[in-house]
């Protein structure tokens, strides 16, 4: 299966999601997206908390397998492979395809070997000190921790967690990397060095940002897409869906969407 | 501009200002403060009141023991002769402080990988939930089962099944010293089996809590670098649980150091050192609840002595199991 992967010819779309429903148990969570994430760019996911952004994020990396209940109907494809067909292993597709969580989430393990865990279960056959190093770097964290690399990742700040999750997964280079709310808990310092770091990542990699920060989303990327949830007819329930996908600079000056406009100025609600 | 108006509430009864809105008072009432102190001396007492019980428990064992700890001193411990024929009265608890060491240790090896991997099976979702419930409950039932009926089955299921298995293990690998004698029935190896199945319970349920209460994140972390679900379990969920876990089998280390019905039942009760595990063999509980009804004198004083033995290597056990438990938190928080 990997080697299935890695010898596809890439496509103009790096990830593209047709008609995608999403269920967790009975509940439909988000109901007909359709998106077309391109290569080498930042995609910006934005809308109302408990719209569905995170679970439409964790789809493309398959991270909702474990998760009991969950179906998908409709088809999302990686480089025109559907990522949910039967033969797809969806180790496999973790590997091309990392993820920064919203909560910083350490393992109880040394700084040093949270950043190296990645490299070791992909088999990582390059100097993995040199590795540990560039990626602490490239996450802002180095300085930090340079000193301490063998203490636990627990002894670390909530924000310092954070930044060590990001370069524990930049450290196994995917081609697309998911950040659901990578800088929640970081101050501006940090936050400014990530979204350094994203702009430097996007020459190689498509990266896909869910924020609740419109600054941000206005200021790192290039397209993005504003979901939102409307009540459905069962009591209570709530279905989320996409309202519009545009370049960022559309979203933000001259939306098609009354919704996407209100919510972007900040008159929602 | 007009100056705001600044509220505050008093935080004396000196203070003499009107309470504001819908709050009556900001002030604890005399009453209050009056429940906060019972309920402090309370509690207290019923903490203060188990470690007198405790004290008094250690207190009257020593005492009852002092005749053998003054006749047999130390080598109470290292001798092997339990006679309690008056005139001839030698008593030394080697073989059985060796049987509860060894019983429980075998029940550990036993217990502890089969504990442990039942815990992680459930704690994933390799089988619906429906079913892992059933599973869990059927788990913690086998501690509801008294330890008599342990016995009773051990004398009737496990003595038969393990009397042929240690007739194969004596022929085949009888040069071994652990398997050097010939099984009659009861001893060293139904004892410790039967004591594995008690202490299982303990194990899978608090290592099972212990790994289901691990956040979820840690999981998807793991596999959203590329691990496969094996290597999460073992590299990162095991080690996070690891204290846990660890508790979970000095608790029934304890536990099984300490059993003594179902052990009294099927271990053979011989006040001998024997290295096969196959030979009947005796531990301090058991050889308690045999001997304590008929002993008087000199052995009811070595038999609180043994008491006193098991007490302190339980108290060890215990202390090893803090400190270890400390250690690993230590390392990981
Ligand atoms: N593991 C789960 N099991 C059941 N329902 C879930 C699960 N995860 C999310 N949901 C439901 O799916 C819907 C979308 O949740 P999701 O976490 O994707 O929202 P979100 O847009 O990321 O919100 P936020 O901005 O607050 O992070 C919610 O109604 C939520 O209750
Ligand atoms: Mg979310």
């Amino acid at each position: 299966m990997t080697q299935q992967i890695s010898t596809m010819t890439a496509t103009e779309t790096v990830i593209q999601a047709e008609n995608v429903n999403i269920y967790y148990g009975s509940n439909l969570a988000v109901r007909n997206v359709f998106l077309d994430i391109p290569p080498r760019q930042i995609t910006a996911f934005i809308g109302p908390s408990g719209c569905g952004k995170s679970t439409i994020l964790r789809c493309f990396n398959r991270l909702n397998d474990l998760i009991e209940g969950f179906r998908l109907q409709g088809r999302i494809t990686y480089h025109n492979h559907n990522l949910y067909a039967k033969d797809i292993d969806p180790v496999s597709v973790r590997r091309h395809i990392g993820m920064v969580f919203q909560k910083p989430n350490p393992f109880p393990k040394t700084i040093y070997d949270n950043v190296a865990y990645g490299p070791r279960v992909n088999n990582y056959e390059g100097n993995l000190d040199e590795l540990v190093e560039s990626s602490l770097r490239r996450a802002a964290l180095w300085d930090e921790v340079k000193d301490k690399l063998g203490e636990n990742g627990f002894s670390l700040s909530g924000g310092q967690q954070q930044r060590l999750s990001i370069a524990r997964t930049i450290a196994v280079d995917p081609e697309v990397l998911l950040m659901d709310e990578p800088c929640s808990a970081l101050d501006p310092i940090a936050t400014l060095k990530i979204e350094e770091l994203m702009k430097d990542l996007k020459e190689k990699y498509t990266i896909i940002i869910v924020t609740h920060n419109m600054q941000q989303a206005a200021r790192v990327s290039d397209m993005t897409a504003f979901f939102n949830a409307e009540a459905t007819a069962e009591q209570g329930g709530k279905v989320g869906y996409l309202v519009e996908f545009d370049e960022t600079t559309k979203i933000f000056t001259q939306p098609s969407q009354e919704a996407t406009q209100d919510y972007v100025s900040g008159r929602f609600g | 501009m007009a100056l705001a108006v600044i509220k505050y509430y008093p935080l004396f009864r000196s203070m003499t200002v009107t309470p504001q809105g819908q709050y009556a008072s900001r002030l604890r009432s005399r009453t209050e403060k009056g429940i906060d102190g019972v309920f402090f001396s309370l509690t207290a007492g019923f903490a203060i009141s188990i470690g007198v019980l405790l004290l008094s428990i250690g207190l009257v064992v020593t005492i009852n023991a002092l005749p053998a700890i003054q006749a047999f001193g130390l080598k109470f411990l290292i001798t092997s002769e339990w006679n309690p024929v008056s005139g001839r009265e030698a008593y030394g608890a080697l073989p059985m402080i060796y049987g509860t060491l060894v019983s429980a240790i075998l029940a550990l090896l036993i217990a502890v990988p089969l504990g442990v991997g039942t815990a992680i099976f459930l704690s994933e979702n390799f089988i619906p939930l429906a079913f892992r419930t059933v599973l869990v409950f059927m788990v913690e039932l086998l501690a509801a089962i008294p330890s008599v009926v342990y016995g009773l089955w051990g004398i009737f299921v496990l003595i038969p099944i393990t009397k042929e298995i240690g007739r194969w293990l004596h022929n085949t690998l009888g040069w071994i010293p652990f398997f050097s004698t010939m099984p009659r029935g009861p001893g060293m190896l139904p004892a410790a089996l039967v004591l594995a199945i008690m202490i299982l319970p303990i194990i899978t349920a608090i290592s099972r809590d212990s790994l289901a209460s691990l956040p979820p994140e840690l999981r998807q972390a793991s596999l959203g670098l590329g691990a496969t679900r094996w290597g999460t379990i073992f590299r990162v969920l095991i080690p996070a649980a690891f204290s846990g876990i660890v508790g979970a089998v000095m608790l029934a280390l304890g536990r099984a150091m300490g059993e003594t019905m179902a052990v009294t039942m099927i271990i053979g009760n011989a006040n001998q050192l024997n290295l096969s595990i196959l030979a009947p063999a005796n531990t301090i509980s058991s050889l308690l609840a045999n001997q304590f009804a008929e002993a008087k004198d000199l052995q009811v004083a070595a038999l609180m002595y043994a008491a006193l033995v098991l007490v302190i290597m339980t108290l060890i056990v215990n202390i090893l199991a803090e400190y270890i438990v400390g250690q690993i938190q230590a390392k990981y928080d």
